[in-house]
């Protein structure tokens, strides 16, 4: 196996011998470069963000923005990185820099290298046209959205919203702008131990599959979101770590005529990006599902594997009457999402075994809507998902698919809800009748996100606002 | 068009407005205290006395030069810095430090407790460990605070994760595995984690101030409507991007040097130096920048910085104590929440007639600056209000939770919510628009405060309150507004208006003094020193302006130095927004002597009177010449001549005076003042709601930075609304983790994103607004605009009342976060709408 190296700014660092646990912030700050931040450590902040080269979906490689602080520096083995150090300096500035500088984008600066680095993510997105705007976008294409999980607590962000809208093209000798034609650096085999813990990125799946059969402790890690949480803030610490991330067998997407079905390690923003607009429940979900840079290492697998009751898939999907694809060296089994999850935190899946992809049957409801409830309208975490789907034929509710999180202690289904919809007219009535039942799912608790109260008042007025944001043509 | 013409009335005096009782008041007041006095005489004195050279009197310290420097809207001196990831923070030295120890705390989860056993060995047995540090090692006094009620090692846990001792070892993960490994026994002791626990228990800290104007009593019985309620509402974490930093080093001569993030470089010296049992001499301080500070660094950085400093000085290698946002959100002070009991009195045209009020700040475990805190509050409640009849009480809980402390606005906002809230709840009781009957309660030339300081320019919030409905279009909106609410039932907006007057100067006066050390190199480059910090708020860009201004030079020839009390000694926190005015006036004077001594050269180079010679743009000329001479040449020219080329300058307000025991006074040099509007939308489903748009002028006297002074405007007030709709601290109040912080990460506590700012934001600094007697006509900026968001939540208020029928008072609970307003929506649509509003008096009261 080949020394571990990152390629940070155009130069081969090896990687060291450094702790299994190492997170790229940690790594690259003690390489010098201290450009990037720990604000929060648990990717809320974006004070780390970094770009990576990664496989592109309309260019051979795109840039993508991540929170250093969550990824294993291990994982990063073979990959291209790009710092803010590396996008320009004091004398020369790059684009992104130069506007968050003379708009008064940064005041104490802290906060400022990962907004930069999440803008020059955005700033050579291959579909960005900077000269054809739409309704989305700002009037040169950015997508605001880039900088959903970077906080700024000096500014109040207007002069970095116009730092990011004064941006124009890449222009044509920009070396960044010239690397998405090149081929992605491939995934490769990483093996690294030191001292108690060993991080493993397998090749293939059957070499994963063989690894978690010997070692039943191993953690599983994807987009590491999740763990790296645990291993900053609660110290955890995993013997072995498997990385599944860039498994290809985990990143397979295909459209069939009954279903769709998507790899367990594409990342949200890939998921997003495949589907095309196919599902539109999930269209709803995207934008609010934690920030773009979450999104960008986050996997749908990963999701669904960490069982929280408030993870943002498993409504939408339960909704949607998706199914799970577990796999083992002992085979593959298809489970309904409805029957996956057994408890806090717990599921069927066994040790072992690892979720190789989702399947959504196809055609999707024709009433769908997913509401969100939270503090912060982005980036935050639900006191409420709620994730309707109701097929209407001539006026009435044929069939209802609603998946609740925060409500339990696993993601659910509304059945009691459900059963009070089907069959009956589409009505204001009905409605109003089934927020009545939706209102008593599942145990709602206090907690610092949310009164129960409050929980419950929202299952019912999720309901009503169902009705009340009716498109005309679902009336009937 | 009443309106107008009331407003034109506003402007003139209006001699009915005040009572003879109020007039006679402050007269006698100036008498009784001739030493102090207002501005004019000031003016007056101070020309009469013995200035210090380069002084120069009130009115020339506004004065602006030609060509200045100051005024010009240039970026963050910092900014290359800061987009490029250069710009170096207090941890990213340590890379650049060799055997570098890394410090730990150990915390204990109780809320109040003994602390009956403390073992280390543990500890000491895990790879990397070197040493623990506990009370024994102290050579000085065991304290963090300047109250001496905040030991650094405590042999009492007062609040839930409060440190007991450090762990230092040669890695981070190495300190935090010996941390786990101390073994504590406590003993658990009674707790009160609320403020309403502590309240019942009578569990109180510190002074109990008390404001008085007039006959409260006698206000209310003649009061055409009374009314009377309770408020309390939360504090808010500073959520400085930086967590608390301190890297500490000993020298070969056993010199002290910390590098801290601090806001107040002098007083962590002095702290250090009583820890150490070390006179101030032997401990120096620097700050290069800050990632933020809002006040949580005026004060909690410096015991941190002290378990640096001991550290290095036992084990002879730096330390580092760094805190992770876990630590630092549940060991560091916050804003104080408050609760509020008021009764209140209108006349019948709805203008305040009495205010009793008592205000119980959330002090957490120590003192702290709860006194300071709680005495703005107090001084604050008034905003720009005319309370004839006044009477606020305040008092400090003692809680068991972490320490509250200065927050931007300093018990300011505290203060004014209490108005603000009172006016907008009875609004609708006395069936007056509320921004007609905020508009006709501002004060009017002639008028004081509550605690006695006469009001100069109040005419400014007639000025910016019309700017704001002028350019804001809001009469349109209005009406747009209305129609939208009629053809959405269940979408709600509402559109605010609320000013702000805030005074500057720190309450205490010995604090507001400043000092400056500028040197002019033989090449005529110069470097400045301050006593002031930077932390983001662009401090170092306007004392860059200053010194180019003064000296008459371009910027580009002006170099900062990093802030260290090896330079300027005995400075004050850079805090109270008193930054650029205080230490501005302390650079212009350094800057003053060096230009007066070089004009004196010139002179004699051009053949002419000193008192003649302009240096502009970087050339001495005598006025009206075309000749003159280069900075550089002058500059040269006058080191051959043996002038001395440095300075140290001194800077301190005049025609202060505050008498703490009665709480009476003129405390503040000059009031800020700023007038915003905010439209809000309300989903009535869930409570979620969006700023649509805000409108701000706000009155910087002449800005001496403009980019600096909007993006402070701009901040402000979104940290103002992130503290009054989304910030929501929660404490376990039961179980075995009560008194513990359950909001202690930026998953659990947010903050306000990117698509949380207005939609549309419009921010104007009042022209024609120069101030007299502060350096280049300049005022505050820092504080003042987070009280602008008041308006965000008057609008939330209003738009949730627009769900239900008229003259609902509603009661918005703070912060009014979706939970909260779908709440106070709830009440409207049922007609729930009294609230805790009672009105007394059976008297005529206008329901809707």
């Amino acid at each position: 196996m080949v020394a571990a190296k990152i390629h940070v700014n155009g130069r081969d660092i090896p990687l060291g011998d450094i702790p299994a646990h190492t997170t790229a912030l940690e790594w690259l700050r003690g390489i010098g470069l201290t450009g990037c931040k720990e604000g929060c450590g648990e990717g809320e902040c974006g004070a780390c963000s970094v770009l990576v080269a990664r496989a592109g979906v309309d260019t051979p490689t795109e840039w993508v923005a991540v929170n250093a602080c969550l990824l294993p520096a291990a994982g990063l083995d073979g990959q291209e990185v790009v710092t803010v150090e590396g996008l320009g300096d004091p004398d020369h500035l790059h684009p992104v820099q130069h506007e968050m500088a003379v708009r008064g984008g940064s005041q104490c600066g802290y906060c400022t290298p990962g907004f930069v680095c999440s803008m020059a993510a955005e700033f050579y997105r291959p579909g960005r046209e900077a000269d054809r705007p739409d309704a989305d976008h700002g009037p040169n294409g950015f997508d605001l959205h880039a900088l959903s999980g970077n906080l700024c607590r000096c500014t109040g962000y207007r002069p970095i919203r116009d730092a990011a809208y004064a941006l124009g093209a890449a222009p044509g000798g920009d070396p960044l702008a010239r690397r998405r034609d090149e081929p992605a650096p491939p995934p490769r085999p990483t093996r690294l131990r030191h001292g108690d813990g060993a991080f493993v990125r397998p090749a293939a799946l059957a070499d994963a599959l063989t690894l978690l059969r010997e070692h039943p402790e191993a953690t599983v890690v994807a987009g590491a979101t999740d763990w790296g949480v645990e291993v900053n803030l609660r110290g955890a610490r995993a013997v072995l770590a498997v990385a599944i991330d860039r498994l290809p067998e985990l990143r397979g997407f295909t459209v069939g005529p009954d279903h769709i079905e998507a790899g367990a390690a594409l990342t949200l923003t890939e998921f997003e990006r495949r589907l095309a607009g196919r599902v539109p429940l999930l269209d709803q979900l995207f934008p609010v599902f934690a920030s773009r840079l979450i999104r960008n290492s986050a996997t749908v697998g990963g999701n669904l594997g960490t069982g929280s009751p408030i993870g943002d898939c498993a409504p939408v999907l339960l909704a949607l009457d998706a199914t799970v694809l577990l796999t083992s060296a002992d085979g593959e089994r298809e489970v309904p999402l409805a029957d996956y999850f057994t408890g806090y935190r717990r599921s069927v899946r066994r040790p072992g075994e690892l979720i190789r992809a989702v399947r959504i049957p196809l055609p999707p409801a024709g009433l769908a809507a997913f509401h969100k409830i939270s503090k912060r309208r982005f980036d935050d975490i639900s006191s409420v998902a709620a994730a309707f789907a109701l097929d209407v034929v001539d006026g009435t509710v044929v069939r209802a698919r609603i998946g609740l999180g925060g409500v339990a202690a696993t993601p659910i289904r509304a059945r009691a809800t459900e059963a009070a919809l089907e069959g009956e007219p589409w009505s204001a009535a009905t409605a109003d009748a089934a927020a009545r039942v939706l209102r008593g799912e599942g145990t709602p608790l206090d907690d610092h996100r949310a009164s129960a109260a409050y929980r419950a008042a929202m299952l019912e007025q999720g309901l009503r606002k169902l009705w009340a944001d009716r498109p005309p043509e679902a009336t009937a | 068009m009443s309106e107008c013409t009331e407003r034109s009335e506003g402007r003139e005096r209006m001699p009915g407005q005040h009572g003879m009782s109020e007039c006679t008041e402050r007269s006698e007041g100036r008498e009784r205290m001739p030493g102090q006095h207002g501005m004019s005489e000031c003016t007056e004195r101070s020309e009469g006395r013995e200035r210090m050279p380069g002084q120069h009197s009130m009115r020339e310290l506004s004065a602006r030069p030609e060509n200045a420097a100051v005024g010009v809207a240039i970026p963050h001196e910092s900014a290359t810095l800061h987009v490029t990831g250069a710009a170096l923070y207090t941890e990213d030295l340590v890379v650049r430090t060799k055997d570098v120890l890394h410090a730990h705390p150990v915390q204990v989860p109780h809320a109040h407790a003994r602390v009956t056993a403390l073992r280390v060995a543990p500890a000491l047995a895990v790879p990397g460990v070197v040493r623990v540090l506990t009370a024994a090692d102290v050579p000085g006094v065991n304290d963090g605070g300047v109250k001496h009620d905040e030991p650094l090692f405590p042999d009492e846990v007062m609040f839930f994760g409060h440190a007991v001792c450090w762990v230092l070892a040669e890695t981070a993960e190495a300190a935090r595995l010996g941390a786990a490994a101390v073994e504590v026994d406590v003993a658990p002791l009674p707790s009160h984690v609320t403020l309403a626990d502590a309240i019942a228990a009578g569990s109180f800290q510190g002074a109990k101030p008390q404001v008085v104007r007039g006959d409260v009593e006698a206000g209310l019985a003649g009061a055409a409507h009374v009314f009377h309620g309770a408020l309390e509402f939360a504090g808010q974490e500073h959520f400085y991007l930086e967590t608390q930093c301190a890297l500490a080093h000993v020298d070969e001569a056993g010199q002290i040097f910390v590098q801290s993030s601090t806001q107040h470089p002098s007083e962590t010296q002095e702290i250090v130096a009583h820890v150490l049992g070390r006179a101030s001499h032997e401990v120096t301080v620097q700050c290069l920048r800050m990632g933020g500070g809002f006040g949580g660094k005026e004060m909690q950085p410096h015991g941190f910085a002290a378990i640096a400093a001991l550290g290095a000085t036992l084990t002879g290698r730096p330390v580092l104590v760094r805190l992770t946002r876990t630590q630092d959100l549940t060991m560091t002070g916050k804003r104080h929440g408050f609760h509020v009991d008021w009764r209140v009195g209108f006349d019948a045209d709805g203008r305040l007639a009495a205010l009793d009020a008592t205000l119980t700040a959330d002090g957490g475990w120590s003192l702290d600056l709860s006194e300071p805190v709680l005495a703005r509050a107090l001084c604050h409640v008034d905003n720009a209000y005319w309370l004839p009849h006044a009477r606020l009480t305040g008092r400090i809980a003692r809680t068991h939770k972490t320490s509250s402390t200065a927050f931007r606005g300093f018990g300011g906002p505290q203060g004014m919510m209490v108005i603000e809230d009172i006016l907008g709840r009875c609004a609708p009781l006395l069936g007056i628009d509320p921004a007609e009957l905020r508009r006709r309660n501002f004060y009017q030339e002639g008028q004081s405060t509550p605690y006695g300081q006469p009001v100069r320019h109040p005419e400014r919030l007639h000025r910016l309150w019309q700017q704001v409905l002028d350019s804001g279009e809001v009469a349109e909106r209005q009406q747009r507004i209305a129609a939208f609410n009629a053809a959405h039932p269940h979408t709600k907006r509402a559109l605010a208006l609320t000013p702000v007057k805030f005074g500057i100067s720190f309450n205490f006066t010995a604090f507001n003094q400043a000092g400056a050390l500028v040197h002019v190199y033989k090449d005529g480059s110069v470097l400045i020193n301050h006593g002031g910090t930077e932390m983001g708020q662009g401090l170092h860009t306007k004392m860059l302006q200053v010194a180019a201004t003064t000296l008459g030079i371009p910027l580009a020839r002006v170099r900062l130095a990093p802030t260290r009390t090896d330079k300027v000694p005995n400075t004050s926190a850079t805090a109270a927004s008193s930054g650029a005015d205080l230490n501005g006036g302390a650079v212009r004077n350094a800057c003053a002597q060096i230009r007066d001594r070089l004009a004196a050269v010139a002179g004699t180079m051009l053949g002419a009177d000193a008192a003649d010679v302009r240096i502009i743009d970087g050339v001495a000329r005598r006025a009206g010449a075309a000749d003159g001479v280069g900075w550089d040449e002058l500059v040269r020219a006058a080191y051959f001549q043996r002038v001395q080329l440095f300075a140290a300058g001194f800077y301190r307000t005049e025609g202060l005076h505050w008498d703490a025991s009665v709480m009476r006074g003129s405390p503040f040099k000059y009031f800020a003042y700023g007038v915003a509007a905010a439209e809000v939308e309300v989903d009535g489903f869930t409570g979620a709601n969006r700023t649509r748009r805000v409108d701000i002028v706000h009155d910087v006297g002449d800005s001496l930075s403009p980019l600096i002074d909007v993006g402070q405007i701009e901040g402000g007030f979104v940290q103002g609304a992130g503290w009054l709709t989304l910030e929501d601290l929660r404490w376990e109040t039961g179980g075995p983790a009560r008194g513990r912080l359950s909001t202690q990460g930026a998953s659990t506590y947010k903050l306000p994103g990117l698509f949380d700012m207005p939609e549309v934001f419009h921010v104007t600094l009042l022209t024609d607004a120069t101030e007299d007697g502060v350096v280049y006509g300049s005022k505050a900026v820092g504080e003042p605009p987070l009280m602008l968001a008041f308006c965000v939540r008057e609008a939330l208020r209003q738009a949730a009342a627009a769900f239900g029928p008229a003259g609902i008072s509603v009661d918005l609970a703070s912060p009014a976060t979706p939970e909260a307003v779908f709440w106070a929506v709830e009440r409207a649509r049922t007609g729930d709408g009294r609230g805790q509003v009672l009105e007394r008096a059976g008297e005529a009261v206008h329901h809707g």
